[in-house]
């Protein structure tokens, strides 16, 4: 945190310096470890292990919040007799069909829940991502409980016992051996959270995205929330599980997607099979109850802000305008596709994919089979000069004039020269205006678009083609300024945060109507523009508001600064201790009150409320449940729905892993994507003949002084002072093991490539001791490419592509490779090294 | 003067970006910001030297199929041209529907991957535009 959100840090350090305990788990030793009470190194991807021992040792010790899990979580939830955990089936959950290599995930629902479990469970069990499910379909909530439930949490079947039994050998002689930290320093974290969470206090776990770039994870994060379930902190202050993410807005790039699996505001992209109309849509994807009980209402606003006038109660407000996916359509298997000649454009903003992307090389070949490559950004980026500067032109692989791709690189426009919103990692957009005009030919993201649009939508006027109505009834006539006609970004903002019929803006999502009359972009956003104000612009200085402050930019949904708030208070509605108030009921006024930020409950609903049978939506959560996204209120232990590959996270290897999985027979998560052929070859793992030609963990990350592939920090040249060249981080020992020479050169291989760094030997990478041997990582930062001021080999090159199921993220976390001193051969000499390993190792594809 | 937010990472620094004579000059922290209380990290400081590197292009360059240099085009046509080959690879990629007569209208053969330092705003228009166009495979680093 503190090399990758330094200014954020700066609260860690002041929690600290109040007593706060701080504890830093990480392969390396970083600055964050500098400033933390104890830093506790582990393998890379041994995650879930270390967690699993946690919820091991609360159980043990009796530590978890009684009170809180009772009546908040599902703890207390029986499951169906059919399920199966791992530890009852060889390392798999029930419903594993080694034919799809996929589960059927019938048997991981609740008990008596009826029929068709999980929406989205034909996504789920269908390669499309599990994030469509948003809860449990089909719930028959009984007073808005699930219908079998066990308060004493004692029934064997309840999935308190099956956590409890799930988690039974992760014990701390088994964290040591698979993640490699001694005994004593694993037991010291145990304990420094169970002692610093319950009533009086609370512990939080920030994580960044890293923990995501894992063949397992979601299910690293669902570890976390395992855990801070089990204590009771979540919804409280001070505590929850805090992605860090690295981007300015990169949360936003979510909530507003450019992802093909959703549309804004987290509404799945409508599928063949299952929604034929927007009435199955709506059934099939909106639980009957909760938040996502008014999808309906969410959906046709979207549908209106769309396409206006042409969307009606008759045509199904043009639901059928939307395309539909049937599979995988994100980032990779676009890549693969695009390999085999499947892709005619891309366009290309803001975004690196030769060096931020795995397997760059893979990345470069694709990229040449495209007619036309579209590129905008600040520079001419390593993507944008793919044809004529890439090691395939070095060693004669490919020239030049063979490559057929048309380029079109559009210079952008910086942050300084538009307005518009920046989502930051804790859901909170904030404005930023626009200081000059962007020079030459430059101009925003929002310019290019807009004219693009303008353009293609006029060449296309008079089309009798029945596919080009969606794209002429499009809502597309913003406001255009200035010099260089730029759309007025506080009018998208507009249409984004939602209108009523008679053009007053909305100021929450509850009044959006399923019957046309209101039209909004972002179901989460609404409200952004109420009263007619750019919320998002509101800038009151700290000092002079509270902690909260509220009043500084605007967070989704309905300005909630900390989501899940309800569980701040108890069952009743007070505050669990003084210390630790944040929302609570006021019996008096009748409503739900606090520090300053908004309820993320109905402000009226009181503590004791229960729903009647016929209640749907936010009428059917009860008023003691208060994670009110989930149909059942509850906080998931287990996750009866929404993921591929299991309710509960398990402890797998990495794609690429020196050691045999000490848990289970089954070695690697057996959901992961994994891509064999001759462009994407994989080192040998452990028991694979070969696996020591590649005996070393090799990890890639981020530095302060740059940013992601490069474009925005390799070319400034600040920052390229700052960090000059590409290193790599190995310890005194491994450098003595292979003639390693501080400030030298060494040379890393995998099966996919050869790059050279620069050699930093430093104990801040120590070799752990695992299942009797000794244990050697090789830390790589991955910023460097070969354009800009700072130049270097890209870390990408090495790493193949193995994603998680889930949500297609490779993991780039972790990955095995050899190291050799001096600098890499050159030209062809580099693919005959690379070819030699391969040959060594027995590399299949 | 005008204040800004920090256009690296997710913390969300506040930034006032101070203007001489239509040119950015200085980019300092918001003291006012309940997030950053004035600081910036090394990459918020530098932004500054982000927004006026030498190294920033503002020309459009055009490379043709199996050309061996960059070539010069103005932004006007360019967008024309692309334009073009958009509504071209629509069509020549266009898939009705499933072998079982189910709907797809859409179009595999566009694709867009995008950085995650875009505006909101923009996103918003690119998606929306794009899924009217059918393109589906819209992705985003917030996935890589
Ligand atoms: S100044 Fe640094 S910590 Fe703050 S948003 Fe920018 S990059 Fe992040």
């Amino acid at each position: 945190m503190a090399e990758q959100h330094p200014v954020g840090f700066q609260w860690v350090v002041e929690a600290k310096e109040r007593g706060a305990k701080v504890i830093h788990v990480d392969p390396r030793f970083t600055r964050t470890s500098a400033m933390a009470d104890l830093h506790v190194p582990i393998r890379a991807g041994t995650d879930i292990a270390f967690l699993g021992g946690i919820v091991n040792y609360i159980f043990e010790n009796d530590a978890w919040f009684r009170d809180y899990v009772r009546a908040f979580t599902n703890g207390p939830v029986i499951l169906k007799s059919d399920f199966k955990d791992t530890e009852d089936a060889g390392g798999f959950f029930s419903g594993w069909d080694p034919g799809r290599s996929a589960y059927s995930v019938d048997t991981w629902s609740y008990n008596k829940s009826s029929g068709e479990t999980a929406a989205g469970k034909a996504e789920q069990e269908a390669d499309v991502s599990g994030e469509q499910a948003h809860g449990a379909h089909g719930f028959s909530l009984s007073k808005g409980r699930p219908p079998d439930i066990d308060d004493s949490m004692e029934d064997d079947r309840c999935v308190l016992q099956v956590l409890k039994r799930h988690y039974a050998r992760y014990t701390p002689e088994m964290v040591e051996e698979i993640c490699g930290c001694p005994k004593e320093r694993f037991l010291e974290v145990a304990r420094a959270m169970c002692e610093r969470s319950g009533r009086e206090r609370t512990s939080s776990v920030c994580y960044a995205v890293g923990w995501t770039q894992h063949t397992t994870g979601v299910q690293n994060i669902r570890a976390a929330c395992i855990v801070q379930l089990l204590l009771g902190n979540v919804g409280r202050p001070g505590g929850g599980v805090l992605a860090l993410r690295g981007h300015a807005n990169i949360q936003g790039s979510t909530d507003i997607p450019t992802l093909y699996n959703i549309l804004p505001g987290y509404i799945p992209m409508p599928h063949p099979q299952a929604h034929p109309s927007l009435d199955k849509f709506v059934e099939l994807n909106g639980p009957r109850n909760g938040a996502w009980g008014e999808l309906r209402a969410y959906m046709v606003s979207m549908l209106k802000a769309w396409w206006g006038d042409a969307a009606t109660e008759d045509n199904d407000f043009c639901f059928q305008y939307l395309p539909r996916i049937d599979g995988d359509h994100s980032h990779y298997a676009t890549m693969l596709k695009m390999l085999d000649g499947g892709v005619k454009g891309l366009f290309a903003v803001g975004q690196n994919p030769t060096v931020g992307s795995a397997n760059a090389k893979l990345q470069r070949m694709a990229l040449g089979k495209l007619d036309w490559l579209v590129v905008r950004d600040f520079s001419e980026t390593e993507t944008a000069a793919f044809w004529r500067d890439s090691p395939e032109i070095d060693s004669g692989e490919v020239r030049r004039e063979e490559i057929g791709t048309e380029v079109f690189f559009l210079p952008a426009a910086a942050h300084t020269e538009k307005d518009g919103n920046f989502t930051n990692t804790q859901r909170l957009l904030q404005w930023h205006h626009k200081a000059v005009e962007p020079p030459g030919d430059c101009r925003s993201e929002l310019h290019w678009i807009y004219h693009l649009g303008r353009r293609v939508r006029e060449k296309l006027t008079g089309s009798a083609d029945e596919r080009d109505r969606p794209i002429l009834d499009l809502t597309w006539d913003y406001p255009v300024q200035g010099p260089q006609d730029e759309p007025d970004a506080e009018s998208v903002l507009q249409e984004i945060g939602g209108r009523r019929a008679d053009g007053t803006f909305v100021t929450k999502y509850e009044e959006l109507c399923d019957d046309g009359s209101t039209a909004c972009g972002s179901w989460i956003h609404a409200g952004i523009y109420g009263e007619g104000v750019n919320q998002s612009a509101r800038r009151k200085a700290h000092r002079e508001q509270n902690w909260v402050a509220n009043e500084w930019g605007w967070a989704w949904p309905k300005n909630i600064r900390m989501i899940y708030n309800r569980a701040s208070a108890d069952p009743e509605g007070r505050p669990w201790s003084e210390r630790k108030r944040y929302v609570w009921w006021d019996a008096e006024e009748g409503k739900w009150t606090g520090l300053g930020d908004n309820p993320d409950f109905p402000p009226d609903k009181e503590p004791d409320y229960v729903p009647s049978r016929r209640a749907r939506g936010m009428a059917a959560i009860r008023g003691d449940t208060p994670f009110v996204l989930h149909p059942d209120g509850l906080g998931w232990l287990y996750a009866p729905s929404g993921l591929v590959d299991g309710p509960l996270p398990a402890h797998y290897e990495p794609q690429e892993s020196p050691f045999p999985n000490a848990l289970y027979a089954q070695q690697q998560n057996p959901t992961r994507q994994i891509f064999h052929r001759p462009e994407n070859p994989y080192n040998p793992t452990d028991g694979e003949a070969g696996a020591a030609v590649f005996p070393f963990v090799l990890t890639t990350y981020r530095l302060t002084e740059h940013h992601t592939a490069g474009g925005m920090s390799r070319t400034v040249p600040y920052l390229s002072e700052l960090q000059p060249e590409l290193f790599c981080e190995v310890s005194p020992q491994l450098a003595e093991e292979r003639g390693l020479e501080h400030g030298g050169w060494a040379t890393i291989v995998s099966a996919r490539s050869a790059i050279e760094a620069r050699v930093l030997v430093t104990d801040r990478v120590k070799p752990l001791r695992i299942q009797g041997r000794d244990m050697h990582l090789v830390g790589v930062p991955y910023h460097w490419g070969r354009r800009g001021l700072a130049t270097g080999d890209s870390a990408n090159e090495l790493l193949p592509l193995a994603l998680d199921n889930n949500v297609h993220i490779s993991e780039y976390k972790v990955a095995t490779c050899d190291i050799r001193p001096g600098r890499r051969p050159r030209g062809r000499d580099r693919l005959a090294l690379v070819e030699d390993y391969r040959r060594r190792a027995g590399v299949k594809h | 003067m005008v204040q800004s937010i920090c256009p690296y990472c997710a913390v969300g620094c506040g930034q006032k970006v101070y203007v001489k004579d239509e040119r950015v000059v200085q980019i300092e922290g918001d003291p006012d910001s309940p997030i950053s209380r004035g600081r910036l990290c090394p990459k918020g400081a530098a932004s500054e030297n982000l927004v006026n590197s030498p190294l920033r292009e503002t020309k459009v360059k055009y490379r043709r199929p199996h050309g061996t240099d960059w070539e010069d085009l103005s932004l006007e046509e360019a967008t024309e041209m692309i334009a073009d080959r958009l509504i071209a690879a629509r069509r020549d990629t266009w898939e009705e529907e499933t072998d079982d007569g189910r709907p797809l209208k859409r179009t595999l053969g566009v694709a867009f991957l995008g950085g995650a330092t875009l505006d909101s705003e923009e996103n918003y228009l690119i998606k929306k535009f794009f899924t009217a166009a059918g393109a589906v495979s819209i992705e985003n680093q917030a996935r890589i």
